[in-house]
């Protein structure tokens, strides 16, 4: 039955973790800058974050710009405008769909690993051990995470934007378009702010996904059952979260441009 | 900051409640050093969360927690951090970092600490490990090891940094006749080097062979202190029936 109180106590509950996220999220960032660095656990972090997601976003980038290229093929088709579809698949993958699909991919992939990962240590007193021996454990397993995936996102979102480009010329080629018309079109359609703007959206995304992930995996209870239940929580957060601040930065360029 | 000249633990009139569920009501206790002492009480009365209150884990909607006269309840984790480190614990599951060998877990935390050589620090770490008897596992993971000897790499690693006080949680739960009496030797030889531990359990056995004073939890309260001597003789019926459990005690 509705009640006020459950919608207050709702409310409050929402606001906490909210208040607890952005204070989670403002200490991993500043510890960046501080000592100890923990070169060690950023460079497995990055191979494990980075490095293991490498094939899966090839193969995203690959077969996306590849149906990229082909619808924009049938539709361009009548107009005799085919030589536009380099610009059109650029356009499309290293704006909106490179970044957004790098970041869910690593989202599912990664950000419920990380999530699993601390929520077991969390469940097993793992993260209590560390704390009584001295460490501070968001410079210790938040802040190489977060630095880990600030650079591995990225270079991610430029493989798949640079996977997605050929997988669009691949397609290209069988309605006769050639090397240079193909890449001719990317100037056409694309400004310097665009390329930002490709860069940008992944940053925020690797600071987002992985402090969600983050932060519900030391937020973790409940033995093995709680770990899965945070896992899946992380991921679809992260995944919702990601989709509404695409729209948001891209309404912040398009006032730019 | 306040302190005070007697080196204890001391845990005054605290209250401690979870999603309304009071844990512990106006509880007192005090570690002073080199008295050993044990928290008997059923499961799920509380104990391990006055370990973690007394490590400053979680902190008590009300009352005080002084580690050796510094006041640590409502301060942030980086105030009284230097404090903690003089008390090292032994979970119950070990809690061994699984990504790291038994070797990395002994020295964590001098390794994290940076103060002593590599050299120095193996040689630490090969020393604690041949006292509980593990050296052998050095290079092993947590998970190739058995029960016992998580227990017993986790008590090296809790003596690794040289602490005054040691916590054992459940230390003997799960253990085999033989692995309890390693447990119990090891806990008698570290209190011979020294050292004050502090134990809860709900092993009898255990807690009369390696304490001098005990203290019962009942309902949230303090229900008993004292030695084995006034545990035994008090006429307290939860007392009583904490010590001899009678058959229709399991279905109340």
């Amino acid at each position: 039955m509705f009640s006020l109180a459950r919608l207050d106590t709702g409310m409050q509950r929402f606001f906490a973790g909210f208040q607890e996220f952005f204070f989670l999220a403002w200490q991993a960032f500043t510890r960046i800058f501080h000592k100890p660095y923990y070169y060690r656990d950023f460079a497995i972090q990055f191979d494990k974050l980075g490095f293991s997601s490498l094939f899966i976003c090839v193969l995203t980038g690959l077969f996306t710009g590849m149906v990229m290229a082909l619808q924009a093929l049938i539709q361009l088709k009548p107009f005799a405008a085919t030589s536009y579809v380099g610009g059109m698949v650029a356009v499309t993958m290293i704006k909106e769909l490179g970044p957004v699909l790098a970041a869910l991919m690593v989202s599912g992939r990664v950000g419920s690993a990380i999530t699993a990962e601390l929520g077991t240590m969390v469940v097993t007193e793992q993260v209590d051990a560390m704390r009584v021996e001295g460490t501070d454990i968001i410079q210790r397993l938040v802040t190489p995470r977060l630095k880990a995936m600030l650079l591995a996102l990225p270079l991610l979102t430029i493989i798949t934007d640079a996977i997605s480009m050929l997988g669009g010329y691949l397609i290209a080629t069988t309605y006769g378009i050639g090397p240079t018309m193909y890449l001719s079109t990317f100037t056409q359609f694309m400004v310097p702010l665009d390329y930002l703007e490709g860069i940008v959206k992944p940053l925020v995304f690797a600071f987002l996904l992985t402090m969600i992930a983050c932060q519900t995996g030391l937020a973790t209870g409940g033995g093995a059952e709680g770990v899965g239940a945070a896992a899946k929580r992380a991921v679809v957060l992260s995944s919702v979260v990601i989709l509404m601040c695409d729209f948001f930065i891209a309404k912040v360029f398009v006032v730019f441009r | 900051m306040s302190w005070t000249d007697e080196p204890c633990i001391r845990m005054e009139k605290v209250c401690y409640t979870v999603g309304g569920r009071t844990i512990l009501s106006d509880f007192d206790l005090v570690l002073e050093q080199g008295v050993n002492r044990t928290i008997l009480g059923v499961s799920g009365s509380g104990k391990t969360t006055i370990l973690k209150l007394l490590l400053g884990l979680i902190h008590p909607q009300h009352g005080s927690i002084c580690i050796n006269g510094l006041e640590i309840t409502g301060k942030p984790e980086a105030a009284y951090r230097e404090q903690r480190k003089k008390i090292a614990i032994v979970f119950q599951g070990g809690a061994l970092f699984d990504s790291m060998t038994v070797g990395e877990n002994v020295g964590y935390r001098l390794f994290e600490e940076g103060r002593l050589s590599q050299g120095k620090i193996e040689e630490i770490v090969r020393e604690k490990l041949r006292f509980v008897g593990v050296e052998p596992a050095l290079d092993l993971y947590p998970a190739e090891l058995s029960g016992g000897m998580k227990k017993r790499v986790a008590i090296a690693r809790a003596l690794a940094a040289d602490p005054e006080y040691i916590f054992f949680d459940e230390p003997t739960t799960g253990l085999d006749p033989i692995g309890v009496y390693n447990i119990i030797s090891l806990m008698r030889r570290l209190q011979e080097a020294g050292k004050t531990t502090l134990m809860v359990t709900h092993d009898l056995a255990t807690a009369f062979a390696t304490s001098q004073r005990f203290s019962l939890i009942h309902e949230s309260r303090l229900a008993f202190e004292g030695t084995e001597a006034e545990l035994r003789a008090c006429p307290l019926p939860n007392v009583q029936e904490f010590l001899q459990p009678t058959v229709a005690s399991l279905f109340v």
